[in-house]
């Protein structure tokens, strides 16, 4: 008595291309409408941004030396939240003598139990601040609350709190051998996830007895100059974190700088190899957290609705400004058509607009270039003759929306089946055989994640085994904790953030 | 009677588990240290090495696919085979170097027992890097390490046998291949052991020794995308053109210094394996 | 059907992802005229339930009168049914006759089904004749849990038959059945033999367990999954447990965003519920008049503090 799930399944051979990813013509439909339409529900807490935001460097906030401030404006409104100090290279060069500073009198020396009680503090201060943070980083970014609110704050607060209590514990990061602080370490940080990778950055740091120069993306610097004054909260020693701000001649003039013993950049696969040859002469050390293009693997014997929620999850979340975003679906054939079409169903029940609205699923596109190159990309997903579907969602009639998009009857060769997207865009491919599904996910040149949803334990540990990837979801994505080490395969980076082992990236082996 | 011509070994570099000579058909002659001509070595080129590439990708899925045991084994037994022909890698090195008279055969017993080092290693390195990580949700997290793929490396001149061993050992013993350039100085010992690799149990094109010149094949080294990770006792330009070159496909390099102490303690463990595996997390809910 | 992974034939559910799921509908943030809107409905849902032993008609009279009107509000709809034991079914009989209200009684041995076929039969066709509109009957979960699928399905089949007009929902009681794949089969195992209108139910609320949203969206997507395939649509009862308006609309923004409007009415979604009632109530005048109110000003409650 066995049923067939989805009528389409029994289509999937038919010759007729008009079928595919499709359904029959007659079949009930479910009505996604507004009978029941959910009032707004904005977040109202103040989030505290102040017009105008200097450089921090060395316990205070400084005018740049350039004079010159740029404007950080609110993507889903396209108006002004704040200014932020343009950092030249005089700028980067004070923060990195009062990181030396700092290093040399007070941080190196200081006990890791007292270290560590700062680092606590951080998280313990962050905790309190935490809805107000959570705003902020909405404003400035456009991602939705729900997910700032229960996600990005109290993770980046959670990955102090974890690395605060290695500080005293360093000897155990390396059995059998005894580690010391590399120094001043010089950190570049994207604009997906602000205050998160802030503190995937600077709480290690930190813990490992280093002195720290960061720079925030310049779209998203309202958070981390919150974080500023936070850290003066805190009592923090001047110095110990500096932050400049900046464009990407400001970043250059960070990683290059002379002092600094080691450079850790999350961005795009580009910018760190220009990085790299940057710093190819100095031989600075260097972690690299680098772009990806994930591929989310469903066998037919998947937990299908878990499957979907985590294609959905795996790629809608946060705009899919995700380095680690399940950007590629590559699904068994034998039930790709119905997979799709509950892919499109659950799609209908996304909610885009306002990021600041507490039922907002998908907030607005960081900014105006990321939109355009989403838009490119997508175009020429059409051109190559890739099956376009979107939702029909409304969006907000100004700042920058992308409607959540799924593309089939893409083909490995596409761009936007090889291009990292970083966008609400996903390209949907199939697979026969478990080996087919293994050399279509690794062929690629990133590694930095992988997804496989099947019912089958020992197929769960072979595809673990066999994607090359540095994060393997198994019936889950897009999963994150400070004490789990995350990082890519080949261009995807190397090095590793959290655990153990991304701590012992922060040390020097003696 | 007429007295016995002996049979001069003709010098061939170790490629797929082959002895071959250069594609280019060139060599570079090869003096001892009283300056009389031993032999002409090949003068590997970039096709040489783009071969030998494929040769270590090719061994790389079954050589990371045997067990850790099984890896273990093999290390050991080249150890063995290094000791049964001490006296003539011994030999080889005091050939090459009147400084070596007397240190060749440490230089040798510290190789066997590098090997001996690396291959206890196999089955425990894991234990040791990885991890059961306890997140804040109901998953099952854990991180495991696994080979970075193709390693190049550039060996020592001032340690022609004992570096290059270190090296070799501590990239394939986690599943790693290598293609290795040998000193260019003295690369006899290189070839050698290269003859001493094709009698043990590693299988063909896990270890691929080349020589040449330097100048000549770094900048294919650096380029060369297939190749995941760099070893290499390098300094000033050779480092930053292997840097720079590595930055086209964002691969790994270690770069050591040329004074580097090969006997230290330091030189070898658990963290000279850690340059060259991946770390990997893996997650799976705790449910039902 | 061959005893074998019930997963197999009806997929598998991952407790920790359907859990995650869930756990984003009570995300929602539903304010002013939506969840004025979600608080009617949900009362216009419930089924206004008493199955204990010492019910009594005039338990059953004073129900009845509150399932009518549940407030002195005019704009507050009625509930959808009472819910009841057979015995009690001629006294509610009279006190609805004139009424929309539906008289729902349990029948099949409830709440275990520890009985012959023939007596849980013959317990439903007692219901029948006496007046009621819908049953609300148990499934063997002990044929269930021995791997005796077909046997099941032919006893709600033989079910369907002994209610003719009346609606049937069947109580897959959850909690026994322990696993998220398992409640995924039953509810396709019971689907298979119902007709368009009759509903799947979570519960008894006299075992262990009781709804949940995850247990719930369980069967929601197997509803929706049977519907997509069969064009026939079930409705749903989740039922025990549910207490609070709050609850009740995360209920209801589950039902919203994966079955669609079409479920969002008391012919294809219900609460087997008692006390929640009242907190609807509660939570309406406040949402039109601005202040809490305590419970006892409320008829039928239970709060007397």
């Amino acid at each position: 008595m066995a049923i067939t799930l989805d009528p389409s399944e029994n289509e999937s051979a038919s010759k007729d291309s008009k079928k595919k990813h499709g359904r029959r013509q007659g079949m009930p439909e479910l009505i996604f409408g507004d009978l029941w339409e959910y009032d707004p529900a904005p977040e109202t807490a103040d989030p505290r941004i102040r017009q105008r935001y200097d450089l921090f460097i060395g316990g205070r906030f400084i005018a740049p030396q350039s004079g010159e401030y740029f404007t950080s404006i609110n993507p889903a409104t396209e108006q002004p939240v704040t200014e932020i100090a343009l950092a030249n290279s005089a700028d980067v060069d004070s923060a990195y003598m009062a990181a030396q500073l700092a290093y040399e009198t007070v941080w190196r020396d200081m006990t890791g139990r007292e270290r560590g009680k700062y680092i606590y503090r951080i998280a313990r201060l962050l905790q309190d601040r935490a809805r107000e943070f959570a705003v902020a980083e909405s404003i400035d970014g456009g991602k939705p609350i729900r997910e700032s609110r229960d996600f990005d704050v109290p993770m980046a607060a959670a990955h102090f709190f974890y690395h605060a209590g290695w500080a005293d514990k360093l000897a155990y990061v390396a059995p059998g051998r005894t580690v010391e602080p590399i120094g001043v370490v010089g950190q570049v940080i994207p604009w997906n996830f602000p205050l998160l990778m802030l503190a995937w950055k600077i709480a290690p740091a930190m813990a490992a007895g280093n002195c720290v120069v960061l720079k925030p993306a310049e779209t998203t610097s309202a958070t981390a100059m919150k974080f500023a004054e936070l850290l003066q909260e805190a009592e923090l020693p001047d110095g110990v974190v500096n932050i400049v701000t900046g464009a990407g001649e400001t970043g250059a003039a960070l990683t290059g700088h002379p002092a600094a013993r080691k450079i850790a950049f999350t961005g795009s696969t580009e910018v760190g190899k220009l990085i790299m040859r940057q710093l190819a002469e100095r031989g600075t050390r260097m972690t690299m957290e680098l772009g990806g293009k994930a591929a989310n693997v469903v066998f037919e014997d998947s937990p299908i609705d878990q499957a979907v929620e985590g294609v959905v999850n795996g790629i809608f979340f946060n705009q899919g400004h995700v380095c680690c975003a399940g950007s590629r679906l590559l699904i068994q054939e034998s039930i790709a058509d119905s997979f799709v079409h509950k892919l499109q169903q659950r799609m209908a029940s996304l909610r885009v607009g306002d990021p600041l609205d507490k039922n907002t699923d998908i907030g607005a596109i960081n900014s105006r270039e990321q939109l355009d190159k989403i838009c490119d990309l997508v175009e020429s997903g059409v051109a190559e003759g890739a099956k376009l579907y979107q939702p029909a969602c409304p969006l907000p009639s100004r700042g920058f929306f992308f409607r959540p998009t799924l593309f089939t009857e893409v083909t490995q060769s596409h761009r936007i089946a090889r291009e990292e997207i970083f966008g609400p865009v996903l390209s949907i491919l199939t697979f026969r055989t478990m080996d087919e599904a293994i050399e279509k996910a690794n062929n690629t040149m990133y590694g930095l994640s992988a997804g496989v949803w099947t019912d089958k334990g020992s197929r769960i540990l072979r595809m673990a085994a066999e994607l090359k990837a540095g994060v393997v979801w198994a019936n889950t994505f897009n999963k994150f904790d400070p004490s789990s080490p995350f990082g890519g395969y080949k261009e995807s980076g190397f090095g590793r953030e959290g655990g153990r082992q991304g701590l012992l990236d922060y040390l020097e082996l003696s | 009677m007429t007295a016995r011509i002996p049979v001069v070994k003709t010098p061939k570099v170790y490629v797929g588990g082959a002895f071959i000579r250069s594609e280019s058909g060139r060599t570079f002659p090869v003096y001892d240290s009283g300056g009389q001509f031993v032999a002409n070595v090949p003068q590997c080129t970039r096709k040489d090495l783009r071969n030998a590439v494929e040769a270590a990708a090719k061994a790389g899925p079954g050589w990371s696919a045997r067990t850790p045991y099984n890896r273990g084994q093999i290390i050991y037994r080249l150890a063995e085979m290094l000791e049964a022909r001490a006296d003539e890698m011994t030999s080889v090195l005091r050939q090459f170097s009147p400084e070596w008279t007397t240190a060749a055969e440490r230089e040798v017993a510290e190789s066997v027992d590098r090997l001996v080092h690396y291959a206890g290693w196999a089955d425990k390195y894991e234990q040791v890097l990885g991890s059961a990580n306890p997140v804040a949700a109901p998953f099952f997290n854990f991180t495991i390490t696994e080979p970075v793929g193709v390693i190049g490396i550039i060996a020592s001149d001032a340690s022609p046998l004992l570096g290059l061993i270190t090296q070799i050992a501590a990239t394939i013993v986690s599943g790693n291949t290598i293609v290795a350039l040998a000193s260019e100085s003295t690369p006899y010992p290189a070839i050698t052991l290269g003859e001493m690799l094709a009698t043990s149990d590693l299988p063909g094109g896990v270890v691929n020794i080349i020589t040449g010149c330097r100048k000549e094949l770094i900048p294919t080294f650096a380029t060369h995308t297939h190749i995941r990770g760099i070893d290499a006792v390098a300094t000033g330009d050779d480092a930053t053109s292997l840097r720079r070159g590595a930055a086209d496909s964002v691969k790994r390099v270690k770069v050591r210094q040329p004074d580097i102490d090969w006997s230290s303690d330091r030189a070898e463990g658990v963290y000279e394996i850690r340059h060259f595996v991946e770390f990997k997390t893996v997650w799976h809910p705790i449910g039902a | 059907m061959t005893k074998h992974s019930i997963a197999d034939d009806f997929g598998a559910v991952d407790r920790v992802g359907i859990e995650e799921r869930v756990a984003k509908f009570t995300t929602r943030s539903i304010k002013r005229k939506s969840k004025l809107w979600g608080l009617r409905t949900a009362v216009s849902m419930v089924d206004l339930t008493t199955l204990e032993g010492k019910d009594t008609p005039g338990k059953v009279a004073s129900l009845c009168h509150k399932a009518r009107q549940p407030s002195d509000d005019a704009t507050i709809p009625p509930v959808a049914a009472v819910c009841i034991y057979p015995s009690l079914i001629k006294e509610a009989r009279k006190h609805l006759a004139d009424s929309p209200i539906k008289i729902a009684s349990v029948a099949t041995a409830f709440p275990s089904g520890q009985s012959s076929l023939k007596v849980r039969l013959q317990e439903v066709k007692y219901a029948v004749n006496a007046g009621a509109d819908e049953i609300d009957m148990v499934i063997n979960r002990g044929l269930f849990l021995s791997g005796e699928y077909d046997a099941v399905q032919d006893e709600i089949a033989a079910v369907v038959e002994a209610c003719g007009d009346a609606t049937l929902k069947v109580i897959l009681e959850v909690s026994e059945l322990e696993t998220y794949d398992n409640v995924r089969a039953a509810s396709f195992i019971a689907m298979q033999v119902l007709r368009a209108g009759d509903f799947i139910k979570t519960s008894t609320g006299k075992a262990g367990g009781s709804a949940t949203l995850a247990n719930t969206q369980v069967m929601l997507e197997a509803i929706r999954d049977f519907y997509l395939d069969t064009g026939t649509p079930i409705g749903m009862k989740p039922a025990g447990g549910i207490r609070t308006a709050k609850q009740a609309l995360h209920y209801l923004v589950a039902v919203k965003e994966t079955l669609g409007d079409a479920w969002l009415n008391s012919s294809r979604y219900r609460f087997g519920a008692s006390s929640l009632l009242n907190d609807l109530l509660r939570q309406i005048h406040k949402e039109k008049h601005g202040a809490y109110q305590a419970p006892y000003y409320f008829s039928e409650a239970a709060e007397s503090y």
